[in-house]
Formats: structure tokens, sequence, C-alpha cells
């Protein structure tokens, strides 16, 4: 039995993933949009495995769009992209946002598939449940489906 | 869902007629208790679809519905292009021509059973599954292009797979209208390494024995016989589809509304069919159909290998490959005329009845077979399309089980391990990279198949003719 309480990576109150019929919600914290953006990205790496992912590469990326709710989906499948393409998992993550651009760097290591144990692969993230909001704590929201 | 939100003339038909912006009325084919398990939010989904412009008759949803991202699970739309109709990237969604293909072997349970657990560690062995593995092929630019425009010809010219497959692939096994030139760099970089491989979620295949027959005359002309083995393979166009529907659904969000069209959800993002962008995904979507078609094909080709070795003396046919996520020109009957419609199907198989024409002479007295795959512990279904399905639902019929619960909640309830263990105990053998993903897909988390497929049944959009129970699955 595996209770999500017992989920090592899983820090309360920093990311989360919410119930989709087929797919996964993720949704991560922070206190500016950027922080949440990071933490939505955790929880992005913990739809496919909860095994400790090595920091010992890392690959830049930068991505732009009109808004910060199209930016974080952008930021998401830049992500998924650089995951398919280097057949990399990624621990890792920082972001600065500056006039809906986009400049992250991502901390990783190639798949192994004994120690990961890589669950699904997600295809994309979607406009579905898409919110970036201020909660009323103060605190930065970031969330969508991504379909697996 | 409650059932009092809608009208049911018959037990299956349930309807909602239009209000508000919705141009077109909400059909859901499903029994009271498969709409009584539904989310709300299939109905939400399905009502937003029925306000996109040039939508025909009806947004129908299937008995395996469940909410989306933009379009629901199950949902069936067509558009027509010469009165505004769109085409959708959310509405074929990110799997693009994800589908099911299964082969027969010949083979009776009583051949397998001895070797049973050899197969299965063959098969495991061979044919890369979920996160992490490698395809053995790489393609180049040159090859890219071609298979992007041949599909499983492309497959079936480099000797991954048999030329007699064609008139058992939908299209004859090439898309035709595929534009390669509208595939970015990136969606090819995705799929470079990924040819031959089945992907993870859930896909599938499988080693399944036919269980039971309903219907003894189409079983027969299908080449189902009791206790006879077949093999079963549900995935689609990999990488490449998923970055086509990626950047096509981030261009058509902005598009849409230059072209004044409002989107009820984002994830609803289309172009009209007559535009620059609509023919452009046209030409990017038909050539991901011929990506999944080949990679089908080439799991066929692997899965061959793999039973030559074992029963040298064996060949195995294909019985049918059908695709449900796509988007196809048809020709239907809507409002008293023919039309050249663009009908999308998410989650939705089409289901072509006897008699027509694309089918292959030895299919057309019978219909089309129609592939539902049910979970890995209950078993998967072969229908066969009914001439009634062309007016309920333009020849569509459910695509799988449909889950009833998420992967969230089959987490907390199932462990992976036990669930391969259970299976192991009721000769169901399992092989998967991860255990979690095994608990993910735990059989528990999706909807009685066989509710759904009596259902379709009694809807009109497809007939049962055997079900299919699993000896050996390989999960990504």
């Amino acid at each position: 039995m595996i209770a999500s309480s017992a989920l090592p990576a899983e820090q309360k109150g920093r990311w989360e993933h919410f119930p989709h019929d087929a797919d996964v919600g993720l949704r991560g914290w922070g206190a500016t949009p950027a922080e949440a953006f990071e933490q939505a990205a955790c929880a992005l790496t913990a739809v496919m495995t909860r095994a400790e992912v090595n920091p010992n590469v890392a690959v830049r990326l930068r991505c732009e769009a009109p808004d910060l709710e199209l930016l974080f989906v952008e930021w998401l499948n830049a992500i998924i992209y650089e995951m398919a393409v280097r057949n990399m998992l990624f621990g890792r993550f920082a972001v600065r946002i500056e006039n809906g651009r986009l400049e992250g760097t991502l901390w990783g290591e190639p798949v192994d598939v004994e120690r990961h144990a890589p669950a699904c692969e997600p295809k994309g993230a979607t406009y579905t449940a898409l919110q970036v909001a201020r909660e009323a704590d103060g605190r930065w929201s970031a969330a969508c489906i991504v379909d697996v | 869902m409650d059932p009092a939100r809608f009208t049911c003339a018959d037990g299956t038909t349930w309807r909602v007629e239009p209000s508000g912006t919705m141009r077109v009325p909400v059909i859901i084919y499903a029994d009271e208790s498969l709409i009584r398990d539904m989310d709300d939010k299939v109905f939400e989904q399905a009502a937003n679809v029925a306000r996109l412009p040039g939508i025909v008759q009806a947004c129908y949803v299937m008995p395996d519905a469940h909410w989306g991202y933009g379009f629901p699970i199950g949902g069936v739309a067509a558009f027509d292009p010469d009165r505004g109709g769109v085409i959708s990237a959310g509405g074929v969604g990110f799997d693009i021509s994800c589908g099911v293909r299964t082969m027969l072997t010949g083979l009776s349970a009583a051949d397998i059973i001895p070797v049973q657990r050899q197969i299965a560690d063959s098969l495991f062995h061979q044919i890369p599954a979920g996160v992490g593995s490698e395809s053995a092929i790489a393609l180049d630019a040159a090859e890219m292009e071609a298979m992007l425009a041949q599909g499983a010809h492309w497959a079936v010219a480099r000797g991954w797979g048999e030329t007699r497959d064609f008139e058992r692939i939908e299209e004859q096994g090439r898309m035709a209208g595929a534009r390669p030139d509208c595939v970015s760099d990136r969606a090819r970089e995705r799929q470079r390494r990924e040819m031959g491989t089945l992907g993870s979620g859930n896909h599938y295949l499988e080693v399944q024995a036919v269980a039971e027959i309903f219907d003894t005359r189409v079983a027969s002309v299908f080449g189902l016989a009791p206790d006879e083995i077949v093999v079963t393979i549900h995935c689609g166009s990999r990488g490449l589809g998923h970055q086509i529907g990626t950047e096509f659904l981030k261009e058509m969000v902005v598009t849409a509304k230059e072209a004044g069209i409002a989107l009820p959800d984002r994830e609803l993002a289309c172009a009209p069919i007559n535009s620059e962008i609509g023919q452009r995904y046209l030409g990017a979507m038909r050539a991901a159909i011929n990506c999944a078609l080949a990679n089908r094909e080439i799991l066929g080709h692997y899965v061959r290998r793999v039973f030559a070795h074992f029963f040298p003396d064996n060949e195995l046919r294909l019985l049918f490959d059908v695709s449900h996520n796509t988007c196809k020109v048809e020709r239907h009957l809507a409002d008293g005329k023919w039309r050249d419609l663009f009908v999308h199907r998410k989650g939705a198989t089409r289901a072509l009845g006897p008699d027509h024409e694309s089918l292959p002479a030895a299919l057309r007295p019978v219909g089309q077979p129609v592939l539902i795959g049910g979970s890995m512990g209950t078993g998967s279904y072969v229908l066969v399309g009914e001439a009634t399905s062309e007016t309920k639902a333009f020849s569509s019929a459910c695509h799988g089980a449909g889950r009833a619960l998420s992967r969230h909640a089959a987490l907390k309830q199932w462990s992976g391990r036990k669930i391969v263990d259970d299976l192991a105990s009721r000769g169901i053998l399992i092989r998967s990279p991860s255990t979690r993903g095994v608990a993910e897909e735990a059989p528990g988390a999706y909807k009685d198949v066989g509710a759904v497929v009596a259902a379709a049944e009694h809807a009109g959009l497809a007939r049962r003719v055997a079900r299919l129970r699993p000896l050996i699955c390989i999960k990504g």
C-alpha cells in the first residue's frame, strides 16, 4: 500500500498532484510565480519517479508567452521536450521570469530504469485546469492537467 | 452525473438540447449506471464542443467517456468546412492516431501455456516499453521524411512487416494528404529514436485467448475461435504526435482569437478548416497518423519475430489496425445531404458497418472489426461495426473500458507488486519496468468493460463478437 503522505518527495505545501479521470493534475506553490513554476516542475518529475534524481548535468532553456498562464504551459512543455530528447530526468529547477520571458535551468541525469523505475511519461501540458494565481495567503500557485 | 438532466428515449441515448451558445445537442450513449458514474465535467466538456463553429448534428459521447482536456475522452464531433467548420488540435489530442491492432496467431491456449513465461520474458526483452527504453532504430532526415509520408508502407519496405497487412489497416496503411513539411524539427527530434517503442501509461501489448464468442458467423469471418490466441497492441505516434499536438495547440490558441472564434476552454483551440493553419495542422496530423501506423507495424513485426522463435511454422495475420485519436475527412449523410465532414474522434473508434467501400473484400459482408482494450485483469472485446452506427454517431463506437479512478486514487489504493502477484496467480503474467505504473493502471481503476460494450451494442454503435482474456501483458 502506497500512501501519498509517505511519498518522500511530496513536501506538504510545496507541490501536489491533484486527481483527473485519466491524466494527472499538478500544482506548485511559491513566494513568486518563478518559485511556483519550479515547484510544479518537481511535481512533473514526480509523475514519473519518486526516486532521487542526481543533479549531474545542467540544461538551460528559454521560453516566452503572452501571459503567465501560457508561459507556465510553455515551461512544462519545454521540460517534457528536454526529458524526451535527452532521455533524462530532472530533479532541481531554477526559474527567472522577466517581461513574459522565462529562463530556466534544469539539473538532472540520464534515466536509469533500474533505479528510477519510471512510471508514466508525460505527453504534454494542457490548458485544462490551467491557473497561475496569487492565493489568499499571498503565495503564488501554478497548476494544470498534464496528459500522460 | 445526474441522469435527470437528460432526456432518455431508449435506455442508452441521453440527450440535452442546445441552450445558450450551444449550436447542437449533446448525445451520450451509455446505460444509466455508466451515466451516474460519469463526472459532470464530461457533459460540460461535450457542451463546450457543441459551441464550436460548423459542428454538425450533435456532439456525441461514447459509453466509456471520462473527462479529458478540451474534448471529453470518448467524444465524437463532425465539422463542415462549408459552414465555417473548424479543425481542433485539442479534439485529436496529444497522442495522435493512438490505436489498437490485433493479430491472429492460429495457436490455441494449450500451445501457449507451456511456454507462457518464456514468451512473456522474450516479448518484454524485445519490445522497448516505458520511459528510458531505447529503440534499435534511429532515423536520419531522409528516413524520417519517408516514414512521415508512407506510414506502414515505409516500415514494410524496410523489412518490418508484411505487405498483406495493408488491407487490414485503416487507410490501407498510408494516410493520404500527409505533409511532412508541416512537421517541425522539434517533433522530428522527439521521434528520431522512438520508432518501434510501446510508450507508457495505458499503452500495452497483450497475448490474449478468445474466452467467449457472441456472434459465431462474424467471429469465423474475423478468424476468431474459442481458446484461440491473439496478440493485441495499444499505442500511438509517440513523441512526434505529442510534440505536434503541443505546438499546434499553442498556435491555435492565438489564431482562434484572431479568427474571432470564442473558445469556451483554451484546450479547445481550433482553426477554420479552410485556413492556412488549419490546413497545416491537417498535413502534420496526417503525417503523425503515418508515424503511428508505422510504429504499430514495426511492433507487430517484433511480435512475429518472438513467436517465430517459439513456433517456427506459425504465421501471424493481422485482424485489424484501428486508431481512436484522429480527425478524418469522411462522407456522411447529415441533415438530409451527403457532405464531406471532418470527423474528430478523441478516444472513440471508427466503426464502419457492413458494405462500406473502404473495407477489404473479406470484411465487407460483416463490417469493420472494432477493437476495445479493457484492463489488464478483466479482458478486452472485439466488436463489429453496425449499419445503425452511421446515423447514431457518424459510424463511431467506444475505444476502451474508460477510467473510473484517477491515477492518483489508484496509487493510493493498490500496490503494483501485489497486482502483479495476484494476476500471476490467475494465470496472467505482467511484465513492466515500473511497479508504480502497474498500480496506476490497476484493473480496478477502470470501468466495467463488459458494461461499456453492452451499452455500445444496445445503442446500436457496434455489436459484440468476442471477449478476450489476457495471458501476458507488457506494460510500458
